[in-house]
């Protein structure tokens, strides 16, 4: 049966050529140069990270010696970061998936409020504090829940859907709080959560956690592999069957759950609950992924990029404080940051796809 | 005697590693339509880019009206009168049609727009490219892509320009767009402009063209051809170096007790089509011919679920499909190759094998973990059997042809082993000896007892593969039949008259 058919003319001996030939014509070949084809490396876009933390490392040990380099400071560093971070990784994922969520720092109040209100102190006292973080938890994943479902369903833009949760969520938070700053009393919540696990804090144990988690979900599931998709071609995505828009949900309820694990670390480190908890998280969180190499329009980004984001931001505020500079400055320090890391990134970006 | 307007010796353009352009000349004069004629890959586009000064020759001299000169940008091109209308139309979508004309160059008193001289002046420009209708008020977004054409040449003629280099504008236009683009055309000849034309449809260099420029691996390898007058064969031979068109594969007989797999009965979809049946045994191969617009694309997409149907009803393998949904149609066994391979189809920067798995992940999954090595291989087979080049399969896929790009949309559903593949454009900007690769592709799913359904705006591509034809003319079906037994003349008759003649 198979003589019937013409065979497929042979192609010319060097076609191969002639079609990397069309590529680099189009200016979308790798980058030629060695310096071009590292930056472009996932290694190489991470090593820009790697030395702007270890300039930040240097300048604090110039400008402030043993009380940088020292444990305890290293660790608070790290504690600073983890709750920040916590929220960075799922703000990663959100992004990567073509979207933005502005609400986590309002989200991450209603949560530390609701879970420390009289009646849920009373319950952990009654029972075990586990009831605290368990109401957290729910009370992120919930909001998380109502983000995805009218973006992905109400048809909501996510910026101004996420915005109008930042309203609700931090307003919620006044009501139920009454403004009031909550001291919580249950001293095992606040010791175990607090305190530290064969000498690292417990803080640090679970960003180390959420990181380890976000990196295996985004590069070895298909939850990953479904993000980057929905994220850097939505209707390639529909068209290929994936449930875009259950996507969609889940990785805003993902981002509402570690806001509720961030909320769970901000209470234990501040002993309280407060509607003013989590204030510019959203920007500090963006901020972080951005920096970290992930692109704002969606489809491409790295876990580890978003922890050296958050790592940077962290160390650049510890030294500043460090140097008894005030906050002023230091918002003035990480606007030229992120300005730095974005036009580094387009540079990079250029080379490996130029047109 | 007509001087040459524009003469190009000697260009040479190399990027690191690759001689895209390797001692090009090319001749355009004034009042002509020079055809310029290549595969992919052979340098039209790097031309075209030094010609508008998007790129710098690394040698070459470029006289324009007897004197040498450099076209350091985009701008200076421009100012010299040399306008280019790129295939993906460079206009904004939010601006008005007077506004997007004089982008750039607004009419303007001390900063504030001349709103009424500027649709004016727009309204005159759209006139003389016989396109009066085009209201300059109305917003560009809401204009048909032949109408955003338009505008983009009453842009170029909003400058002075004596030349304007039109690279595959037909690509997007269906037939009765491409008759008026013609006369358009003629229009600006005959005013003493000259074109420069791209186009891979023969038929039309024959109909538009006065000379042809031949391009092949980066060199000029004939030029001043007539255009009329130049056997088909011979253009071929010397853009390929073979002396053949498109080859089609022989059909194979679908065997009467070969299953239905697709049955379409009554399908309507509101404001595209309506009352369309069909039916598809397995290794049987159905074409649907018409016009753009007429409901081609529509009731593929409607089959699929991507659109929701108003009436009637799709089966698979005797089980309905839930209307509307593409999960339902990918779950049952259908695959859909969109129309639009880069915007609708593939993850452009992500890797090919990832492309080709996208539809099929769960498979090398568990408990959600992607088992890599089982992917990559998988993968591998498919592009290996459609002989996708570059080999490498972890190359991303903006990197590969259209050709091959379009072959990573057909291995995402082999690798699915898919019972019905709907085929949208599947050889829409492949070059020609690809394209014959790809029809032996598809004769062969068939034979292996795929159900087909293949829209082309090709009528000849649909004859020569399928072997019945639907033919769709304002939404409704006209004519259905085996395609043995209709011709190009009657497709076309029945597409814009509704009946065969």
């Amino acid at each position: 049966m198979s003589e019937r058919r013409t065979p497929p003319p042979a192609p010319a001996a060097d076609e191969h050529q002639r079609v990397e030939a069309a590529a680099a014509e189009a200016g979308v070949a790798a980058p030629k140069s060695t310096v071009g084809r590292f930056m472009a490396s996932s290694a190489g876009r991470n090593s820009g990270l790697v030395i702007a933390l270890l300039v930040l490392c240097v300048v604090g040990l110039l400008t402030a010696g043993d009380r940088f380099a020292n444990v305890n400071n290293i660790l608070t560093i790290l504690r600073l970061a983890a709750v920040i971070g916590v929220v960075s990784i799922g703000m990663t994922f959100v992004i990567i998936g073509g979207g933005i969520d502005l609400s986590v720092g309002a989200i991450v109040a209603l949560a530390s409020v609701w879970a420390t209100t009289l009646a849920t102190q009373q319950l952990a006292e009654d029972y075990h504090w586990i009831f605290m973080v368990l109401t957290a938890l729910v009370v992120g994943t919930a909001c998380g829940l109502i983000n995805g479902s009218l973006i992905a369903y109400g048809r909501m833009a996510p910026f101004i859907m996420t915005l109008a949760m930042l309203a609700g969520a931090r307003g919620l938070a006044e009501i139920i709080s009454e403004r009031r700053t909550q001291i919580i009393g249950v001293r095992d919540f606040v010791n175990f959560i607090n305190g530290s696990l064969l000498g690292i804090p417990v803080l640090v144990w679970i960003f180390a956690v959420v990181a380890a988690i976000g990196w295996v979900l985004l590069n070895r599931t298909t939850f990953g592999r479904r993000t980057i998709a929905v994220g850097g071609n939505i209707n390639a995505a529909r068209l290929a069957g994936i449930a875009v828009k259950r996507h969609t949900v889940l990785l805003y309820t993902l981002l509402g759950l570690l806001c509720g694990v961030a909320a769970v670390m901000l209470m234990a480190r501040t002993t309280t609950g407060s509607s003013t908890h989590g204030m510019l998280y959203e920007l500090d969180a963006i901020a972080a992924v951005v920096i970290g190499g992930t692109l704002l329009t969606g489809g491409r980004g790295t876990i580890v990029g978003t922890i050296f984001g958050v790592l940077i931001f962290t160390t650049l505020t510890n030294v500043f404080t460090l140097n008894n500079l005030d906050t002023s400055t230091q918002n003035v320090a990480k606007g030229v940051i992120i300005v730095a890391a974005v036009l580094l990134q387009q540079r990079v970006a250029a080379r490996s796809d130029s047109s | 005697m007509t001087t040459a307007l524009l003469e190009m010796t000697g260009i040479v353009k190399e990027f690191p590693g690759v001689r895209a352009l390797d001692g090009v000349d090319l001749e355009v004069r004034a009042g002509e339509v020079h055809c310029l004629l290549g595969q992919n890959g052979a340098g039209k586009s790097t031309l075209i880019k030094v010609l508008s000064g998007a790129h710098q020759p690394d040698e070459g001299v470029i006289v324009w009206q007897g004197e040498q000169v450099r076209l350091a940008n985009p701008l200076a091109a421009m100012k010299l009168g040399i306008a280019t209308i790129y295939q993906e139309l460079d206009l904004v979508d939010g601006l008005s049609v007077a506004e997007n004309i004089f982008l750039g160059h607004e009419l303007a008193s001390a900063g504030f727009s001349r709103q009424a001289d500027a649709q004016k002046a727009a309204a005159e420009l759209l006139a003389r490219l016989g396109h009066p209708e085009i209201s300059p008020r109305r917003e560009v977004g809401r204009l048909s892509t032949a109408g955003k054409q338009i505008v983009s040449m009453a842009r170029a003629l909003s400058h002075d320009v004596k030349l304007i280099i039109m690279d595959e504008p037909s690509a997007v236009l269906d037939q009765e767009e491409v008759a008026r683009l013609f006369t358009v055309i003629k229009d600006l000849t005959a005013g003493g402009v000259a074109v420069v034309y791209i186009s891979h449809r023969l038929e039309e260099i024959r109909q538009v063209g006065d000379r042809v420029t031949v391009l092949k691996d980066g060199r000029t390898v004939a030029t001043g051809l007539s255009a009329r007058e130049t056997p088909t064969s011979d253009l071929i031979r010397r853009m390929t170096g073979r002396d053949i068109e498109y080859v089609f594969p022989a059909r194979s007989k679908v065997p009467q007790e070969a299953p239905v797999v697709l049955d379409v009965a009554d399908l309507a979809a509101p404001g595209a089509f309506s009352g369309v049946s069909l039916s598809v045994r397995a290794g049987e191969i159905v074409g649907l011919a018409g016009l753009v617009g007429a409901g081609r694309s529509e009731v593929l997409e409607t089959i699929y679920g991507a659109r929701k149907a108003s009436a009637g009803s799709v089966t698979v393998d005797g089980r309905r499909l839930r209307p509307g949904s593409v999960r339902a149609a990918v779950a049952a066994g259908v695959g859909l190759s969109p129309e639009e391979r880069k915007s609708q189809g593939l993850l452009l920067d992500e890797a090919v094998y990832r492309n080709v798995s996208l539809a099929t992940m769960t498979r090398f999954a568990r408990g959600g973990f992607m088992n890599h090595a089982n992917e990559r291989r998988a993968a591998q087979k498919h592009t290996k059997a459609l002989d996708v080049r570059p080999a490498d399969i972890s190359r991303a896929a903006r990197t590969l042809s259209g050709g091959n790009q379009q072959k990573v949309v057909l291995a995402r559903w082999l690798l699915r082993e898919c019972r019905v593949l709907l085929l949208d454009e599947p050889t829409r900007g492949v070059d020609v000896g690809a394209r014959s690769e790809l029809y032996a592709l598809i004769g062969r799913l068939a034979d292996e007892g795929v159900a087909v359904v293949l829209v082309s705006s090709e009528v000849p591509e649909v004859l020569g593969l399928a072997h019945r034809v639907l033919v769709l003319r304002e939404g409704r079906v006209v004519h259905t039949g085996p395609a043995e037994e209709i011709d190009e003349h009657q497709v076309l008759d029945l597409v814009m008259e509704g009946s065969a003649a």
